[in-house]
């Protein structure tokens, strides 16, 4: 059988008025596989996440989801089916919304126009804020949460909406060393228990799961290299990535000095 | 205090319009408010203003003139404040300003209707028709009506524009459309709270109700009271004390959103945090 992937983007191009965000970028992810984006702000990375669930528009190239084109005509119908958790924004603290109601919002698309949330869409919001430890909070205004919880939150609500992909755009960015940890393993045993295919973005090196089937660097809106973490992650690599000499990357990483050696 | 006035078929009409109006009036507020557009608002309600005043000049329904002029301001400022290439407070005072400009412009060059342009200005409750309060009962009929049958959408929407998008709803048509019914609300009661104080009943009471309560079904209908008890306790005052009815029903709606401002108990947020929530008002 020939390998089936579930996204794939060829020579994709985006632009921002005079900015060229991404300048021909051109990848394909397996389905169940766990993939690490990472590179310096800038990089294009967000916008290669948001060109898979159509919110970011091509100027050139072709991404296809799903075995789906992302048209105009069918992106309400794919965005379903993915999940997205985009950078921590800040939310209004007075915001009249629980986080139940907020997990909920990930159901929405799912259930239709002119449909209400039953019983069984509560059972799944209820699930989701579990799975993420979140169910103490469930009645608080979402604008009350930390930051830490908040994203927490938009996992669970990126999990009541049942997606295959899961899409994360630095969803540890901000957050303090134990709960990026915490959000770390959690997203990586969400991916293994749901069997979903992950796309995962950060600038931040710690922040990368090592446990990524492959890695994604990119810079300026091009990919610059792609493979296994061990292989790919080096110090060398990583000097020419964010222009920092060799030495300064070994200084303050040891640890991808000493796995190399 | 003599209340026969009430008897009246002119007081009931004024009674009825404060009731649609500040419903419909109300409810838009409620988006103003969360959707953080204000802006949009203020510029919008101006706009109409300026287009009925043309409309009066060259002959035309001004109603429809005032519609057309939000909606034209509406696609003007939607699309700038949606991507972020001007900041709010620029493009309003752009075209607050302007918009304001051309009312005063067509005002003084269509000088024999001075006093009916004058008029739409503040407006004039104790005057509206039948089918004045026709139209404002279609339009607060259909607000209330779509924010009933989109509540889904539109709290999404409210949430986050990006994740309502990213989840699969139709976002972007939703934020158009509440601009959209906000240049309908607009118009329909510029003839009975006038183009420059529409917009506090717009916004006050939405305001008040944003301090009292973290559920969104319920600002809507704290937020709808507010807008008709402004209305009418503002309509009982002009009456009383013989002062103009647009501006009694302005002052009501901000003396309530004052009081709700300081019994806000969103204001004790901090002690809050560190107190169980099981009693606080989020439902669900």
């Amino acid at each position: 059988m020939i390998e089936s992937f579930v996204i794939e983007i060829e020579n994709a191009v985006v632009s921002y008025r005079e900015d060229v965000a991404l300048r021909g970028v051109s990848l394909k992810v397996r389905a169940g596989e766990f993939v690490g984006v990472i590179g310096p702000n800038g990089a294009g990375k967000t916008t290669l996440l948001t060109i898979v669930n159509g919110l970011g528009k091509l100027v050139n190239g072709r991404v296809i989801v799903l075995g789906k084109s992302v048209t105009n005509g069918g992106r309400h119908e794919l965005r379903k089916q993915v999940g997205y958790v985009a950078q921590v924004d800040n939310i209004d603290p007075r915001m009249p919304m629980s986080v139940r109601e907020v997990v909920m919002v990930g159901r929405y698309g799912v259930l239709g126009l002119f449909k209400r949330p039953g019983k069984h869409d509560w059972a799944i919001v209820d699930e989701s804020l579990e799975l993420v430890g979140m169910s103490h909070l469930a009645k608080r205004p979402i604008g009350h949460l930390s930051g830490g919880e908040q994203q927490r939150v938009s996992i669970a609500r990126c999990l009541s909406q049942e997606p295959k992909i899961f899409l994360l755009d630095e969803p540890t960015a901000s957050l303090d060393w134990k709960a990026q940890t915490e959000i770390l393993e959690l997203v990586k045993s969400i991916h293994d228990e749901r069997h979903l295919t992950t796309l995962f973005v950060t600038h931040d090196l710690d922040a990368l799961p090592h446990t990524c089937d492959r890695v994604v660097l990119m810079k300026e809106g091009l990919i610059f290299g792609e493979g296994t973490p061990d292989k790919l992650i080096s110090a060398e690599s990583l000097s020419r990535l964010y222009n920092l000499p060799q030495s300064v990357v070994e200084e303050r990483h040891p640890h991808i000095h000493k796995r190399k050696s | 205090m003599d209340l026969s006035i009430f008897g009246y078929q002119f007081m009931q009409n004024a009674m009825l319009a404060a009731f649609l109006g500040g419903i419909a009036c109300a409810v838009i507020g409620v988006f103003v408010v969360l959707l953080h557009m204000s802006f949009i608002g203020v510029a919008m309600s101006h706009a109409a203003f300026a287009g009925a005043l043309f409309g009066l000049w060259v002959g035309i329904n001004p109603l429809i003139m005032a519609f057309a002029f939000s909606l034209v301001a509406a696609l003007v400022i939607g699309p700038l404040a949606d991507r972020g290439e001007l900041h709010p407070e620029t493009s309003l005072g752009v075209i607050f300003s302007l918009m304001l400009g051309l009312a005063f412009l067509f005002l003084g060059l269509n000088p024999a209707s001075r006093s009916t342009g004058l008029e739409l200005l503040w407006g004039s409750i104790l005057t509206v028709t039948h089918s004045d309060v026709l139209i404002l009962a279609i339009v607060a009929v259909v607000v209330a009506g779509l924010v009933i049958a989109f509540f889904k959408e539109i709290q999404a929407t409210i949430f986050n524009r990006n994740i309502a998008l990213a989840v699969g709803l139709p976002a972007t048509v939703i934020f158009y459309g509440v601009l959209f019914l906000t240049g309908a609300t607009v118009t329909a009661s510029l003839r009975s709270i006038g183009g420059l104080l529409i917009f506090s009943l717009i916004l006050n009471p939405a305001a008040a109700a944003y301090q009292l309560t973290y559920n969104m079904k319920r600002m809507f209908i704290i937020a709808a009271a507010f807008g008709v008890l402004s209305g009418w306790i503002g309509l009982l005052f002009s009456y009383v004390f013989n002062l103009p009815s647009g501006a009694t029903i302005v002052v009501m709606s901000s003396v309530i959103f004052l009081l709700s401002a300081i019994f806000s108990p969103k204001r004790k947020v901090k002690i809050w945090r560190r107190k169980p929530v099981e009693d606080l008002e989020v439902e669900k």
